[in-house]
């Protein structure tokens, strides 16, 4: 891990999941965000620091530069019917696959 | 009773084949010829893959309840481990080099954590040892992300409508420690007693610790 001071949000930004699907696209990918969050909007939680980006080491190649990742929390029942009102849900999230809501 | 032998499955019979469930022939075939083919190459040598397993092997969760106790005993190690887990899991003694950055989550009268990685498997190793195998069960992974009050229900874990509960999904390059409330009536206790009460299950959130006795 590095220090991720490049990182472009910080807590307390709304942010959206881009809404992609790169396994679609006919090629071999390795993608750590799940389909549930895609196209979804959350709050930056916290800057976790910066990481060498694991869809690329996947693929035996350096993954650099390093990307920020981020914890972002969802509101439960945003993402799904019933649940509690107040529970929410905290998923890992690099920085390529965020966006500012719009 | 003619065929009583083949008839059906002896489940007490002391001399039954252990049954086997692990890979397919094809992922244990390709598992050797990957790590004959590190060893040949000279990325690393079959005693440093069986130390690493040895490793492995004596990690458990009795070293993550250890950190609990001390956490609940002792309120400067408490800032630590949340601060900084790996050194504060270091200062007692756990082997924390080389394992994936940790954070540990502290539950409260008010929230509640749970632990899930919905993508595959990833687990505090390093701190509980090997996951437990509805851990990586399919079903588990998704339904505590969807369903999680329905997940903690079934474990038996009553958690009341107003706690705020969060779940976590380790999906990148952190792992999560559940950081459980100290039980009450636990104020006589000292640490090792403490940590007697301090389960798996509950530093991965499905359960609480375990009341005295």
């Amino acid at each position: 891990m590095t220090p991720a001071a490049s990182a472009r949000f910080r807590p307390g930004d709304r942010v959206r999941v881009r809404d992609a699907w790169p396994e679609e696209g006919g090629r071999r990918v390795h993608i750590r965000t799940p389909h549930f969050v895609r196209g979804r909007v959350g709050e930056v939680e916290r800057v976790l620091g910066a990481f060498a980006n694991p869809e690329d080491l996947a693929f035996g190649k350096p993954g650099l530069p390093p990307q920020p990742l981020y914890h972002v929390r969802f509101s439960q029942p945003e993402l799904w019917p019933g649940g509690g009102r107040t529970d929410t849900l905290t998923v890992d999230i690099y920085e390529s696959w965020l966006e500012a809501p719009r | 009773m003619a065929g009583h032998h083949h008839d059906h499955i002896h489940a007490g019979d002391p001399h039954a084949p252990v049954a086997e469930h692990g890979p397919s022939p094809e992922y244990l075939l390709l598992e050797r010829a990957v790590r004959e083919l590190l060893v040949a190459k000279g990325v690393f040598a079959a005693d440093d893959m069986r130390r690493q397993i040895d490793l492995t092997d004596s990690r458990n969760p009795a070293m993550g309840a250890k950190l609990v106790a001390r956490a609940w005993t002792d309120p400067a190690f408490r800032k630590k481990l949340l601060a900084e887990p790996k050194a504060a899991a270091g200062e007692m003694g756990i082997d924390v080099s080389n394992t994936p950055e940790l954070i540990v989550l502290e539950n409260t009268p008010t929230r509640h954590h749970l632990v899930v990685c919905t993508l595959c498997s990833c687990y505090p190793k390093a701190i509980l040892g090997i996951p437990p195998a509805w851990y990586k069960s399919a079903a588990y992974r998704a339904r505590a992300v969807k369903d999680p009050r329905g997940v903690l229900a079934e474990f038996g874990t009553a958690l009341p409508p107003e706690i705020e509960l969060r779940v976590v999904d380790s999906t990148a390059d952190l792992r999560y420690l559940v950081l459980p409330r100290r039980p009450a009536g636990t104020d006589g206790l000292d640490e090792a007693a403490l940590a007697a009460l301090v389960t798996r299950d509950s530093m991965i959130g499905v359960s609480h610790p375990l009341s005295p006795a």
